[in-house]
């Protein structure tokens, strides 16, 4: 739905149109988002918050007005919206400050089995530094979270919970709701990785009552560079800052600096304006159709064409899945899966998704990993399956 | 689009199927791994040198048709060789693979397809790399 608001889906990859099916790495952006980030630039530059000058008012009044239009998409207010250059930053924002303030030795963090890296390798580094332990909590060999294990995985000893809210490398749609409030009752605070979520389903914080959600533009079809981190309010206000400098402060001498309210205490520098704008323009793009109709049925068709196709074998088959299909070709390494796919104008993305401990869980070096956006059509998903039978032409 | 058959030539087809020299060295001299964290590929490369000369090679690899063809096609080339020729070869091989070089070689041309796939020249090139990592 809605390619032709996307530039890019227009070029031809050689003789043929693009199927482009690697949304999970990043989103194409539609033209209204490019304007928006034009629109800014070429109308709206300033510094904001610094002049007192119109110009700079008018790029204050888009930051603000960008950080209130995220806030409304995830059910947040304002003040509880800071702005990232992404998903990493997020988590490595959290892991640095109220991770590293409520950490001693012998303390827990719990992460899940399937995280990204970004949602793991914070948090193991932020372990090695304190004395904590880090711990997992495993999946199945559907790629599903073993729930009943939750309860034996948590202790009184647990300071944070990092879960991710869809799994990038199997589609596995996690019962958050569930994780945090086991996590409540052992007194951690929860960081949810939205970063697959947020184009494909709808985030609610309040519902989902986790502390944090971290998520990136890029991914929702919005600018890369920029990203938004949710933070309850009184966590967000009792933590110290990280990034200092510029925009963060409100007195410095050489004897004592104190800092800003959050969210700004978070957002050192001049911010990522085009960047938030673009983000913005990207949730009103999403808000004026619903694509989880289409995508559902887009991901239903190929986990369905998938199981049909010879030699081919799903990794990880969730019963809750949203927007990814990853798999295996029989004796044909994923990269050269993706080279011949390659050669049919077919872009997916092979090898481990940042989530080495999913590849080493199905005991495969790499998968092909499939994902869908709301401009892909079923059409496409015929395309893959004829690529892949070039891939046993080739290969035997 | 290129044809993916310009990369999977029949010869490296062979070398990927049945590939020449794969395994471990017991009284080996010489070793590295390489890895390319990107992809996963990963190449094991087993020496015994006596003076400059490599006298075995043998290799073991889990990754792509690419990483395992090329690491076979590497055995064939240096067994036999000086330390220094071996080098030279790697260095050959990386020059032939930059982006707009035409030239030909008979030796390595198997893997001279790759030119037309960027995205795969590390492949390619991780068994001569780790080549040399052991010989350093």
């Amino acid at each position: 739905m809605r390619r032709e608001e996307f530039d890019v889906l227009a070029r031809p990859a050689g003789a043929q149109p693009l199927v482009y099916l690697d949304n999970a790495s990043t989103t194409q952006r539609p033209r209204t988002v490019l304007d928006a980030v034009d629109a800014f630039y070429g109308t709206s530059n300033a510094n904001p918050f610094r002049g007192v000058y119109s110009l700079s008012v008018a790029a204050t009044d888009a930051y603000d007005a960008a950080r209130k239009r995220v806030a409304e998409f995830v059910g947040a207010d304002s003040a509880e919206i800071v702005f990232t250059s992404g998903t990493t930053e997020a988590i490595n924002l959290l892991a640095n400050t109220i991770g590293a303030d409520r950490l001693s030795a012998g303390d827990e963090v719990l992460v899940t089995e399937l995280e990204h890296h970004s949602n793991l390798v914070p948090w193991q580094m932020l372990c090695r530094r304190t004395g904590a332990k880090l711990s997992v909590l495993p999946i199945d060999d559907r790629g599903e979270l073993q729930m009943e294990r939750l309860a034996d995985e948590l202790s009184s000893k647990t300071k944070v919970v990092a879960c991710a809210h869809v799994s990038n490398s199997l589609g596995t749609l996690n019962d958050v709701t569930e994780v945090v409030s086991a996590a409540k009752a052992v007194g951690a605070i929860t960081v949810v990785d939205g970063a697959q979520a947020v184009a494909h389903v709808p985030v609610d914080v309040r519902a989902l009552d986790c502390d944090f959600y971290a998520f990136s533009s890029h991914k929702m079809y919005g600018p890369m560079g920029v990203g938004a981190l949710y933070g309850r309010r009184k966590l967000l206000e009792s933590m110290p800052p990280w990034q200092s400098g510029g925009d963060m402060v409100q007195t410095v001498t050489f004897e004592e600096t104190t800092f800003r309210d959050a969210p700004f205490r978070f957002e050192a520098g001049t911010p990522n304006v085009a960047g938030a704008v673009g983000l913005a323009a990207a949730i009103d793009f999403l808000a004026q159709e619903d694509p989880s109709t289409h995508e559902a049925a887009l991901l239903a068709r190929a986990v369905e064409a998938l199981d049909a196709a010879p030699g081919v074998r799903l990794i990880g088959r969730p019963s809750r899945r949203i927007g990814v299909v990853s798999f295996v070709v029989d004796g044909v390494h994923a990269h050269d899966v993706a080279t011949v796919l390659d050669t049919k104008g077919i872009a997916v993305r092979s090898g481990h998704h940042c989530t080495q401990p999913v590849m080493d869980h199905f005991g495969v070096p790499a998968t092909v990993r499939v994902s869908f956006a709301m401009y892909n059509e079923l059409t496409e998903i015929d395309r893959l399956v004829e690529g892949l039978e070039e891939v046993r032409r080739i290969f035997g | 689009m290129t044809d993916a058959r310009e990369l999977y030539k029949a010869l490296v087809l062979e070398h990927e199927r049945s590939p020449h020299n794969e395994g471990h060295l017991d009284d080996r001299t010489h070793h590295a791994r390489g890895h390319n964290p990107l992809c996963g590929d990963r190449v094991d490369v087993h020496l015994i040198v006596e003076g400059d000369r490599i006298v075995a090679v043998r290799f073991e690899s889990r990754g792509c048709a690419i990483a395992r063809a090329s690491a076979s096609i590497m055995t064939t080339l240096v067994e036999g060789a000086t330390t220094g020729e071996a080098r030279e070869r790697t260095a050959q091989l990386a020059a032939l693979l930059e982006r707009g070089n035409t030239e030909t070689d008979e030796a390595l041309e198997p893997l001279l397809g790759v030119r037309l796939f960027p995205g795969r020249v590390r492949c390619a090139t991780l068994a001569w790399t780790t080549l040399v990592e052991a010989l350093t």
